[in-house]
C-alpha cells in the first residue's frame, strides 16, 4: 500500500454525525407523523434548492475529511516512512489547484504578478515590469491581446460541457425516476417522498445553472488562477474550497457539542423544578451574562498552552491542528448552549401542565420515562428549528474569532484566516480585493443556503401554518 | 321593507374553493333577536365575519349580497365600512380575556370607540364612559374605568365588551358565543343584561349559540346551521313545540334531562363533516337515520314547511301531498330500558374522603417567605360507593378539579385522609401508591390536551400497562367480552348496550385513510392469535406482547373504537373519539373508580351524548364507580347518583340526585339551578347572584357565600354553619335550616 489512511478527531465525528444522520432519516421514514413536515420542506422550491447548494458543500466537506498519508519511496530499515503530510481525498481531487504556486499575490484570471519585478531580459537588461506567472496563463504567447478571447473561449466551452453533464445527470435521474416507480412506490410510505413539479423545475433549473458554473470554472482553473493567488502564491480557489471544511465542521459538532446540554438541562430544568431548576438557571444565566468573546479567547489561550507544551502528542502538524479546531468546537459548544436550553426550559413548562402528562402521572409512571417518552419528543421540533439557525451562526463565529486570532490554528485554512491574511492588504493601493472577496462570497453562499433551508424547516414545523393547510 | 339586515345567498369560501358559508339567506327586524344554532364547525362563527367583513385573508366572499338598513355592505369602500364597523353594527367575541387589551385601562379602550363613533373627547368621553359601564351593571363605574383587564373578572370583562360596543349606539349587535366561556351564574347576568339593553335601547342582536337554552331564553327567531347550510329557520315556539329538520330534532333529543336518566341518550352518531369532505347530497345524510338514497345524491332544497318555519330536507319536498311527518319520527325512541343498575341494597363505601384539606402556599420576597394560603379544597368529606356515580358541581375556582387530583395524589393534600377500599393514601411511600394507582384513574376535560400527539392509540394505551404491569390483577384478555380471539366481527349483540356500542364503533370508523403497513402489521397479530391457545388468555397485566395486544382490542371494543385505529395517531381523531381513547386508556389498568374531570365540556352536544352514553353503559358492564366533576347540572341529571355542590373549597349541599336537584335546600344551589337556561322554562325566575366568586385566599368570614346570598342573616357573617341533615341522604350547610338539626 503505498498510503496510509489517517483518521482525525473531527473526521471522525463527522463520521458519526452521518451515521446519526443517517440513522435519523431511517427512522423518519418509517414513521408518518415524522415525515409529513419534511414532505412540507420538499414543497418548498426555496428550501429544496438551498438544499442542493448546501449539498453540494456539504460533498467537498466530505471529500476534505477523507485524510490519509503518502508512502515515501525510500525505507527506513524495511519499514515504509510516511510523508509527515496529510492529505485528503480532496486534495488529490484539485491537486493541479494546490501545487501551482505563484510567487505572490496575482489577480484572477490575470497572466502576470500583481507587483513589478526587475526581470532580466534575454539580451541582458534589466527591466521593471509584471512578470509573467508561472502557472496562470503560460499556453499564452501573447497575453495582452489573447487573454481576454481565451478567458471567454474556455467559459463558453467550460459551460457548455457543464450543460452536457448537468443536462445528462437530470436524464439519468428522470429515467431512473420513470423506470422504477413500481419499487419505489409499492414500499409502505412509497409515492410520499416525491416533489411536486413547480418544486422540480426550480430544482432542474439549479441543477443546470450550479453545472454550467461548475463547468466554466473547472476548464478555466485548469489554465488559470480564478480567483487569483494570496502573498505566497495560494491559490485562492483551493483556500476558498478548503475553508468549507472548517466552516462545517465548527457548525456541525459544535452543535453536537451544544445539543446534550441544552436539551438534557433545559428539560430537566423545566419538568423537575425546584431546586434542579434553580441550579440549572443560576448556571446559565451566569454563563450568558459573561462576554462571550472574553470567555472563549481565554479558554482558547489557555487550551494553545497546553497543547504547545505536549508537541509529542501529536504525530502529524495536522493532527495538531485539528485537535485545536476540535477544542475550538467543544469551547464554543459548552458557552452557546444557553439560549436553546432557557427555550427548552420554557417549552417543557408548557407542557409539564398538559393533561397527557398528568394521566402518566396519574399511572405512576417514572419521571425519566415521562421525559424521554412524553416532553422530548414534543420539543424535538424546537431543537431541530435552532439546530439550523444556529449553524450559520456558529459558521460566522469562527470567521470573527479567526480574525481576532483566538479561532483556529493558523495553519488550519478557515475563512477567517483567509480574511484575517487578506486584511492589511485591503490598504494597499491598488487593492488586493479577491482573497477577502471570495471568502466573503462563499460564506455568503453557505449561510445564506443554510438559513433559507432553515426557513423552509421552521416553516414546515410551524404547526399554525399547517393547520390552514389540513382546513384546506 | 322594514327589515335591518337582509343576507341574501351569502357564500364565503376558502381561497381554494372549500365553501365554508354555502347560500345562506335570512333577515332580521329591529328589535328583534335573531340566533344562529349549530355545532362547532358549522360556519356559524364565519358567517358573523362575513356580516362585518373582517375575515382571515384566506377566506372570502364568494357571492351574495349583505343589506343593513338598505345599504349594501359588500359594495362599500373599507373606508366606509370602518364607519359601519362599531357604528351601526358592533360585535362582542367569546373568550372576553382575549379581546381586551391588557396594557390599556378599559376606560381608555371604550373612549378609543367613542371617539371614533361619536367624536367624543375628553370630559364628554370619560362621563359617557361612566354612563356606560354603569348601563352595563358595573359597580363604582368611576373607580373601574381607570382599571386595566386583569384587574377584572371574566363576567366584567364581558360586561366592559358589551360597554364597548354599546358605545356606538349600534343597530345590530353580533354576539358570537358571549356566555359559553362563563359560569351558569354569571352566564344568566350577561344574557339578562343583554335582554335589558335590547329592551332599552330597541337594537336588533345576532345571537351566535350552541346553547338550545341560551336560544330559548333569548332568540325570537332561529336559524339552525349544519356544515355551512341553514337547515332550519322558525320562530322560537315552532322550533322548540315541532322541530322539522331531523338534525334538530336530534339536537333536541341528545340534550341530557332527568326525564330519561334510565335509558340512553339519542346521540347522534359521528360528527361535522370537515369543510375539504363535504358529502355530496344533503350533508347531514351520513348522520342521519332517516336518510334514504336520494338525500345521497341530491342537496334537498329550501322548503317552506307553514308560515314562518322553512326547513332543507327531502322529507318536506312534497309538503303539500303529504303533509307533515314531523310527528312521527320526533317520538321514536322511547322503548330501550336500560335497567338503573344498583337499587335496594347499599354497595359497600369505595373511596372515603375526611376532611380533605388542599392549601397552596403564596410565596413573596427574596426569602420566598409564606405570606398565606390559597384554600383550593378546604375540608372536604365525601364517599362513592361500588358502582354508584358522586357528582361533584360547583362553578369554576371553586376546587373541583384541584380535589379531583388530589384524590389521585397528583397534587398532595395538605390534610385530611383518603381511604380507598379501605387503604389509607395520603401518606404512602411512592412505591406502595404505585400499587394503588391502577384501581383509581382520571379522564381530563380537554380530549385535545389529554393525548399525547406524538404516541399512537397502541402505544398510549400500553402505557399505563407498562407502568403498573406488575401490580395489576389477572386479566383475561378477549375473554371477558365473550368475543372469540381473532374474530373481527365485534357485533355480537348479547344486550342493547352493546349493540349501541357497535353502532356507534361503526360510525366512527370512518377516518382518514391509513397506510397499507398497519394492516400488514395487525393481520400479522391476527394470524398468530389464531394460532395462541385459549387458554393463556388468562394474563398477567405486564405480560405477553400478544396478551396485551387482546387487552388493547378488547378496551377499543368497549369505548366503541374500530380496532384497526390503534396504529394511528390522536390528530387523525375527532374530539369525541378522542375521548374515548382517553376513556380507554384510563380503563387499561382496570380501575374502580374513574375520576372524570368535566369529560364532555369540550365536546358539541351531539358528541357528549355518545360520550355520556358510554360512560353510562361502561358503569353497567364493568360496575365502576365515577367521581364526576362538572358544571353542567343537566349531565348531573342524567349520570349521577348522589351529588355533592361545592363553594368555594367546602361542600355546601349533599345528598341523592333527587333531593338535590328537585328540592334543593342551599341558596346557592337554587341560584346554580335557575341559572341554567331551560329549553322547557321550567323552575321560573332566575335568581340571580350579585358578584363573582371571591378569592379562595381570603374567603369571606362566617359563611363563605353570604355576600352574595339574599338571605343572609347575622349569624352568617359570623360563623360557618355546620351540616344539617334534611332527610337521611341530604345534608345542607346552611343556617337556614339550623332549626331543623
Amino acid at each position: 500500500m503505498n498510503f496510509m489512511p489517517v483518521i482525525l478527531w473531527t473526521d471522525a465525528l463527522i463520521f458519526l454525525l452521518i451515521a446519526v444522520g443517517v440513522a435519523a432519516a431511517w427512522y423518519v421514514r418509517r414513521r408518518e407523523y415524522l415525515l409529513l413536515p419534511w414532505q412540507r420542506v420538499m414543497k418548498s422550491s426555496v428550501g429544496m434548492v438551498s438544499l442542493l447548494v448546501l449539498s453540494l458543500f456539504l460533498l467537498v466537506g466530505l471529500l476534505d475529511s477523507l485524510h490519509y498519508r503518502v508512502a515515501l519511496p525510500e525505507k527506513s530499515n524495511g519499514q515504509t516512512v510516511y510523508s509527515p503530510e496529510v492529505l485528503s481525498a480532496f486534495d488529490t481531487l484539485v491537486s493541479g489547484l494546490r501545487s501551482r504556486i505563484e510567487k505572490t499575490y496575482s489577480a484572477p484570471l490575470a497572466a502576470y504578478l500583481y507587483a513589478k519585478e526587475s526581470i532580466e531580459t534575454p539580451d541582458g537588461k534589466i527591466l521593471r515590469d509584471y512578470p509573467r506567472l508561472k502557472f496562470g496563463g503560460v499556453h499564452l504567447a501573447d497575453p495582452q491581446h489573447e487573454l481576454a478571447g481565451d478567458v471567454v473561449r474556455r467559459a463558453v466551452v467550460g459551460g457548455l460541457g457543464g450543460l452536457l453533464v448537468g443536462g445528462l445527470l437530470v436524464w439519468v435521474v428522470g429515467w431512473a425516476k420513470r423506470s422504477l416507480p413500481t419499487r419505489i412506490e409499492s414500499g409502505p410510505i412509497g409515492g410520499h417522498v416525491s416533489c411536486p413539479p413547480y418544486t422540480m423545475r426550480a430544482l432542474l433549473i439549479a441543477t443546470l445553472i450550479i453545472a454550467i458554473l461548475i463547468g466554466a470554472i473547472s476548464y478555466l482553473a485548469a489554465a488559470y488562477h480564478v480567483l487569483g493567488t494570496d502573498k505566497v502564491g495560494q491559490d485562492v480557489l483551493y483556500l476558498s474550497l478548503k475553508s468549507i471544511r472548517t466552516g462545517l465542521v465548527i457548525g456541525t459538532v459544535t452543535t453536537l457539542v451544544m445539543l446534550p446540554f441544552a436539551l438534557l438541562l433545559g428539560v430537566a430544568a423545566g419538568y423537575l423544578r425546584g431546586w434542579v431548576d434553580d441550579v440549572i438557571q443560576y448556571v446559565y444565566t451566569v454563563l450568558s451574562s459573561i462576554p462571550s468573546v472574553l470567555l472563549i479567547a481565554a479558554a482558547v489561550l489557555m487550551m494553545q498552552v497546553v497543547i504547545e507544551m505536549h508537541a509529542d502528542w501529536f504525530e502529524t502538524s495536522a493532527a495538531r491542528a485539528d485537535v485545536r479546531l476540535l477544542a475550538l468546537c467543544l469551547i464554543l459548544g459548552v458557552t452557546s448552549w444557553t439560549g436553546l436550553c432557557r427555550l427548552l426550559r420554557g417549552e417543557t413548562l408548557k407542557l409539564r401542565e398538559m393533561e397527557y402528562i398528568q394521566a402518566a402521572q396519574a399511572f405512576g409512571v417514572s419521571s425519566f420515562r415521562i421525559l424521554t417518552r412524553h416532553i422530548v419528543p414534543n420539543v424535538m421540533h424546537i431543537v431541530l428549528i435552532s439546530v439550523v439557525m444556529d449553524f450559520s451562526a456558529l459558521v460566522l463565529a469562527e470567521a470573527v474569532l479567526s480574525y481576532v486570532g483566538v479561532g483556529v490554528d493558523p495553519t488550519t485554512i478557515s475563512f477567517g484566516t483567509m480574511i484575517n491574511a487578506a486584511r492589511l492588504e485591503m490598504g494597499r493601493d491598488p487593492m488586493v480585493w479577491w482573497a477577502l472577496a471570495s471568502a466573503f462570497g462563499f460564506m455568503l453562499v453557505l449561510v445564506l443556503a443554510a438559513n433559507l433551508f432553515a426557513d423552509a424547516v421552521r416553516d414546515a414545523f410551524d404547526p399554525r401554518l399547517n393547520r390552514t393547510e389540513s382546513a384546506t | 321593507m322594514t327589515e335591518l339586515l337582509k343576507v341574501s345567498s351569502l357564500v364565503t369560501r376558502l381561497n381554494n374553493g372549500a365553501r365554508i358559508v354555502d347560500d345562506i339567506s335570512f333577515s332580521i327586524q329591529p328589535g328583534e333577536t335573531f340566533a344562529l344554532l349549530g355545532e362547532s364547525g358549522c360556519g356559524k362563527s364565519m358567517t358573523a365575519l362575513s356580516l362585518m367583513r373582517l375575515l382571515p385573508d384566506e377566506i372570502r366572499i364568494a357571492s351574495g349580497a349583505v343589506q343593513l338598513g338598505g345599504q349594501d355592505l359588500l359594495a362599500l369602500p373599507e373606508r366606509a365600512m370602518r364607519e359601519v364597523r362599531g357604528g351601526q353594527m358592533a360585535m362582542i367575541f367569546q373568550e372576553p380575556g382575549l379581546s381586551l387589551n391588557p396594557v390599556m385601562t378599559v376606560g381608555e379602550q371604550i373612549a378609543e370607540a367613542l371617539e371614533l363613533h361619536q367624536k367624543l373627547r375628553g370630559a364628554a368621553a370619560q362621563g359617557r364612559c361612566v354612563e356606560l359601564l354603569d348601563q352595563v351593571g358595573i359597580p363604582d363605574a368611576a373607580r373601574r374605568m381607570h382599571e386595566y383587564p386583569f384587574q377584572l373578572s371574566g363576567g366584567m370583562k364581558q360586561r366592559v365588551m358589551i360597554a364597548m360596543a354599546l358605545a356606538g349606539q349600534p343597530k345590530l349587535l353580533v354576539a358570537d358565543e358571549p356566555t359559553t366561556a362563563l359560569d351558569v351564574t354569571i352566564q344568566a347576568q350577561v344574557l339578562q343584561l343583554l335582554r335589558d339593553t335590547q329592551q332599552k335601547s330597541g337594537m336588533s342582536l345576532l345571537l351566535i349559540t350552541h346553547d338550545l337554552g341560551v336560544v330559548a331564553q333569548m332568540a325570537h327567531q332561529v336559524a339552525v346551521m349544519y356544515a355551512g347550510h341553514i337547515v332550519e329557520q322558525a320562530t322560537r315556539e315552532q322550533l322548540f313545540t315541532s322541530p322539522a329538520h331531523p338534525y334538530t330534532q336530534k339536537l333536541f333529543a341528545a340534550l341530557p334531562d332527568t326525564a330519561r336518566s334510565g335509558q340512553p341518550l339519542a346521540a347522534i352518531p359521528g360528527s361535522v363533516p370537515p369543510l375539504h369532505d363535504i358529502p355530496q347530497g344533503c350533508r347531514f345524510a351520513p348522520r342521519c337515520d332517516q336518510a334514504w338514497a336520494l338525500c345521497h345524491e341530491q342537496a334537498p332544497v329550501w322548503t317552506v314547511v307553514r308560515e314562518g318555519q322553512g326547513v332543507r330536507c327531502h322529507l318536506y319536498d312534497r309538503i303539500e301531498e303529504r303533509g307533515l311527518r314531523t310527528e312521527v319520527k320526533a317520538q321514536k325512541q322511547s322503548n330501550t330500558t336500560a335497567p338503573n343498575s344498583v337499587l335496594g341494597t347499599q354497595p359497600s363505601v369505595l373511596l372515603q374522603v375526611s376532611d380533605l384539606q388542599v392549601h397552596f402556599p403564596i410565596r413573596k420576597g427574596i426569602l420566598q417567605r409564606v405570606v398565606g394560603w390559597v384554600k383550593a379544597v378546604d375540608g372536604v368529606s365525601l364517599e362513592i360507593r361500588q358502582g354508584r356515580t358522586l357528582a361533584l358541581v360547583g362553578e369554576s375556582g371553586c376546587g373541583k378539579t384541584t380535589l379531583g387530583k388530589a384524590l389521585l395524589q397528583l397534587i398532595p393534600p395538605t390534610a385530611g385522609s383518603v381511604q380507598f377500599a379501605g387503604r389509607e393514601l395520603i401518606g404512602l411511600e411512592a412505591s406502595e401508591l404505585r400499587m394503588q394507582r391502577a384501581a383509581m384513574q382520571m379522564v381530563f376535560q380537554d380530549p385535545y390536551a389529554s393525548l399525547n400527539p406524538k404516541m399512537r392509540v397502541a402505544e398510549i394505551l400500553e402505557e399505563g400497562m407498562a407502568a403498573l404491569g406488575k401490580f395489576l390483577p389477572p386479566l383475561r384478555g378477549k375473554a371477558r367480552m365473550g368475543v372469540e380471539p381473532g374474530n373481527d366481527n365485534v357485533s355480537t349483540p348479547s344486550d342493547g348496550t352493546t349493540s349501541h356500542l357497535t353502532r356507534l364503533s361503526n360510525d366512527d370508523s370512518q377516518v382518514i385513510g391509513y397506510p397499507a403497513l398497519p394492516l400488514m402489521k395487525l393481520l400479522a397479530i391476527r394470524l398468530r392469535w389464531q394460532t395462541t391457545p385459549a387458554k393463556s388468555l388468562v394474563m398477567q397485566g405486564g405480560g405477553s406482547r400478544e396478551a396485551r395486544q387482546a387487552h388493547i382490542d378488547t378496551l377499543l371494543d368497549q369505548v366503541g373504537l374500530a380496532r384497526s385505529t390503534i396504529w394511528r395517531y390522536p390528530h387523525e381523531f375527532s374530539g369525541g373519539q378522542r375521548q374515548r381513547i382517553a376513556i380507554a386508556r384510563a380503563l387499561a389498568v382496570n380501575p374502580k373508580l374513574l375520576i372524570c374531570d368535566e369529560p364532555t365540556s369540550a365536546l358539541d352536544v351531539s358528541v357528549q351524548a355518545q360520550i355520556l352514553n358510554l360512560l353510562k353503559s361502561l358503569q353497567q358492564q364493568l360496575g365502576l364507580s365515577y367521581l364526576f366533576i362538572t358544571h353542567n347540572l343537566a349531565v348531573v341529571e342524567y349520570l349521577a347518583h348522589e351529588v355533592c355542590v361545592m363553594y368555594l373549597g367546602r361542600i355546601v349541599e349533599r345528598g341523592t340526585v333527587e333531593g338535590v336537584l328537585h328540592a334543593p335546600r342551599h341558596p346557592y344551589t337554587r341560584a346554580l339551578l335557575s341559572a341554567v337556561p331551560r329549553i322547557d322554562k321550567r323552575g321560573g325566575e332566575v335568581i340571580r347572584l350579585p358578584g363573582d366568586l371571591p378569592s379562595p385566599v381570603n374567603p369571606p368570614q362566617g359563611c363563605h357565600f353570604h355576600p352574595r346570598c339574599a338571605h343572609a342573616m347575622a349569624v352568617c357573617r359570623a360563623v360557618y354553619p355546620d351540616a344539617t341533615g334534611v332527610s337521611a341522604s341530604h345534608s345542607v350547610h346552611c343556617h337556614l335550616y339550623d332549626d331543623l338539626g
